[in-house]
C-alpha cells in the first residue's frame, strides 16, 4: 500500500491548557485535494501547522511521506501558505520566487519562475514589488510561492480569503491542476461552496475534534424530492430519488398533473451546519 | 534536492543585505557616519589646536598631544560602539517573534533551511556588518586624530577587534531578545541592557579613581557580566598602556581611558559567552511555536 502523504494520528495539542485539537486522525494521499472545514478556532491553523513543523504537538503523530512532520526532508516537499502572511514589500514577484528557489534547493530557474506567475495570472507584473501589489495578487503570489520546487504535499490555509470571484476560479482551476500532476493538497477554507467544487474529500472539525469525513457527495444526504403539480409545488421531506417514481404514480393516480420533479439534496452548507451545532469562533 | 545548511545560511544573509540596500538602510548609515566623521574632524582640530596654546609650561608633566589625542579618539570609539551596538539591534529587530508576528517568518521557516542555521544566519549577517562598520569608522578616526593631531595610539589593532566582538556580542544578545520580545520591548531591553553595560565600565571607572574596591569590583563583575563593555574598557585601555607619567595616570582616571587590560581570559570568555547567547536563542527559537 503506498504511504499517505500527509499521515496524521491521535494529533493532540494544547496551548497552555487550552485544548486546540483533542485528537485528530488524517490520511491525505497522493492527487488527492481535502478540504478542512471549521469554525474560527476549531483547531485547523494548528493543524497545518503541526503538519508543517511550525508548532509542536503535544501528542500524536504527524508524518510527510513517513518523515516526522517539521523534520527538513517532510519540509523538502511541502509548500505552504499560511493563512496571515506577509512578504518582504521591497521584493519584486520574481526576486520573492528565486528567493524561495534557494531555500528550496529548486533548478527550475527562470523558467519555473515564469511558469508559476503565469499560473496564478501574474505574469505580466513579474517586476512589480510586492508592496504596490493588492492584496488579492500578493495572496496569488502566495500560492505560486507554495509551489516553488514542485512540492508533493501543498498546505494551504484560507489561501482565497482575499480574492475576488475571477481570483477564485484562477485558483480553483490552479488546485485541480496541481491535483492532476499527483500533489496532495489539504486546503482550509470558510468557503463551503469552493470546497464542495473542488474538493475529493471534506473533513470538518469543530473543539478540536473530527466531527465528519467523506466525499462531499456521500455526507450531503438526501433532502426530499420537490414536485410541481397543477395544485401548486409539494416537497416531500425525507423521501430519496429512488422514491419519485413512486412519488410521481402515486400523484397521477391521484388524479394530479405533474410538470416537473427535483430530487433535492442537502448542501454541504447544511450538513456542515448541523456537524458544528451553529458554532463560530 | 535540498540545499545545504551553509547556501541556505549565505541566502539569508544575501536576504538581510538587499534588503539593507534597497531600503536604503545603509546608505542612510553612510550619510550620517560621514556627518558624524566630518564633525569629529571638526572637533579634533580645535581640540589639537587648544591643546598646543595650552602646552605652554606644562608640556614637561602632561603631554598635550598624548593627553588630547587619546581623548578625543575614546570619544570616538565611545560613539563608534554605540553607533555599531545601534546597527547591530536595527539589523536584528524583530528576527525571531517580531517576524513571526507579521507572518514574515513562516514561509521562510516552513523551507528546508532549520530554525537554527536561520538564527545563526542572520546573527552572521548582522555581526559581519556590525563589525565591519565599527571597524571602517575606528580606522577613519584614526586616519583624523592622525592627520589632525599626528598622535596614534599606543595599540593600534586591538581596540579595533575589541568593538568588532563588543558589536557582536550586541547582536547576538539583540536576537536572543527577539525570541522572547515583539519588537518594541525587544529594542528597549537590548539598549537597557546596553546602557548597563556601560553604566557598569563608567562604575569600575569611577572605583578605580576613588580607590574604592567594593565599586571597582561591582562594576568589574557587571563589565564581565556583559563583556561587551569589558571589550571596549580594554581597548580604551589599549589605546594607552604604554603612556606612562602623569599623562597616563590622568588619562586611566578620564572618563575614555579604561583602567582595565583585556586578559586572555577576557577574550576567550566574549566567544564562550557569545556562543552560550546563542544556543539558547537557539533552543528558544527551536521550542516556540509560529
Amino acid at each position: 500500500m503506498d504511504v499517505p502523504v500527509l499521515a496524521i494520528s491521535g494529533l493532540r495539542k494544547s496551548y497552555r491548557g487550552q485544548e486546540a485539537l483533542a485528537g485528530i486522525d488524517l490520511e491525505v494521499g497522493a492527487g488527492e485535494l481535502v478540504g478542512l472545514l471549521g469554525p474560527n478556532g476549531a483547531g485547523k491553523s494548528t493543524l497545518t501547522k503541526i503538519a508543517c513543523g511550525l508548532v509542536r504537538p503535544s501528542a500524536g503523530r504527524a508524518e510527510v511521506l513517513g518523515r516526522p512532520a517539521g523534520s527538513p526532508p517532510a519540509r523538502a516537499v511541502l509548500g505552504y501558505l499560511a493563512e496571515l502572511f506577509r512578504f518582504p514589500g521591497w521584493c519584486s514577484a520574481d526576486e520573492l520566487l528565486r528567493l524561495h528557489q534557494r531555500l528550496a534547493g529548486s533548478s527550475g530557474g527562470a523558467a519555473e519562475r515564469a511558469e508559476l506567475l503565469e499560473l496564478v495570472g501574474l505574469g505580466d507584473v513579474a517586476g512589480k514589488r510586492v508592496e504596490a501589489m493588492s492584496k488579492g495578487m500578493q495572496q496569488r503570489l502566495g500560492i505560486a510561492q507554495s509551489l516553488v520546487g514542485s512540492p508533493r504535499l501543498l498546505l494551504l490555509d484560507e489561501p482565497t480569503s482575499a480574492l475576488d470571484p475571477v481570483g477564485r476560479r484562477i485558483v480553483r482551476g490552479l488546485l485541480e491542476e496541481v491535483r492532476g500532476r499527483g500533489v496532495a493538497v489539504l486546503l482550509n477554507s470558510h468557503l463551503l461552496s469552493e470546497v464542495e467544487l473542488v474538493c475529493d474529500r471534506v473533513a470538518i472539525i469543530a473543539r478540536g475534534r473530527l466531527i465528519k469525513a467523506g466525499r462531499p457527495e456521500e455526507l450531503a444526504g438526501p433532502g426530499g424530492v420537490e414536485v410541481e403539480t397543477g395544485s401548486g409545488v409539494r416537497v416531500f421531506e425525507g423521501a430519496a430519488r429512488e422514491d419519485a417514481p413512486r412519488i410521481v404514480g402515486e400523484l397521477v393516480a391521484a388524479g394530479e398533473r405533474v410538470y416537473r420533479v427535483e430530487v433535492r439534496h442537502s448542501s454541504l452548507e447544511e450538513v456542515y451546519l448541523e456537524a458544528v451545532g451553529g458554532q463560530t469562533g | 534536492m535540498t540545499p545545504s545548511p551553509l547556501r541556505s545560511a549565505i541566502t539569508v544573509i544575501g536576504l538581510s543585505i538587499q534588503e539593507g540596500i534597497r531600503r536604503r538602510v545603509f546608505l542612510a548609515v553612510l550619510v550620517l557616519t560621514l556627518g558624524f566623521l566630518a564633525l569629529y574632524a571638526l572637533g579634533a582640530h580645535f581640540a589639537f589646536q587648544g591643546a598646543r596654546e595650552f602646552a605652554g609650561g606644562e608640556e614637561k608633566i602632561l603631554d598635550p598631544k598624548a593627553f588630547t589625542g587619546a581623548t578625543i579618539f575614546g570619544l570616538a570609539m565611545f560613539a563608534t560602539l554605540f553607533l555599531g551596538a545601534v546597527l547591530a539591534v536595527f539589523l536584528t529587530l524583530g528576527a525571531v517573534r517580531g517576524d513571526a508576528e507579521t507572518g514574515l517568518l513562516q514561509p521562510l521557516v516552513v523551507r528546508p533551511i532549520g530554525r537554527t542555521t536561520m538564527l545563526l544566519a542572520r546573527f552572521s549577517g548582522a555581526a559581519l556588518l556590525s563589525a565591519a562598520y565599527v571597524v571602517l569608522v575606528y580606522f577613519a578616526a584614526w586616519g583624523i586624530t592622525r592627520a589632525t593631531g599626528q598622535w596614534s595610539p599606543d595599540h593600534l589593532f586591538g581596540p579595533a577587534l575589541a568593538l568588532a566582538l563588543g558589536v557582536a556580542i550586541v547582536a547576538a544578545l539583540s536576537l536572543l531578545a527577539s525570541t522572547l520580545f515583539s519588537v518594541t520591548a525587544q529594542g528597549i531591553v537590548v539598549f537597557m541592557v546596553f546602557g548597563a553595560g556601560l553604566t557598569a565600565g563608567l562604575l569600575a571607572q569611577i572605583g578605580h579613581a576613588i580607590h574604592s574596591d567594593s565599586l571597582h569590583e561591582i562594576g568589574r563583575v557587571a563589565s564581565w557580566a556583559l563583556p561587551f563593555e569589558g571589550l571596549y574598557a580594554a581597548g580604551l585601555h589599549a589605546l594607552i598602556s604604554n603612556t606612562s607619567g602623569l599623562t597616563g595616570v590622568v588619562l586611566q582616571l578620564g572618563p575614555f581611558g579604561g583602567s582595565e587590560a583585556a586578559g586572555p581570559g577576557l577574550i576567550a570568555w566574549a566567544f564562550a559567552y557569545m556562543l552560550g547567547v546563542l544556543a539558547i536563542a537557539a533552543l528558544a527559537f527551536s521550542r516556540r511555536d509560529l
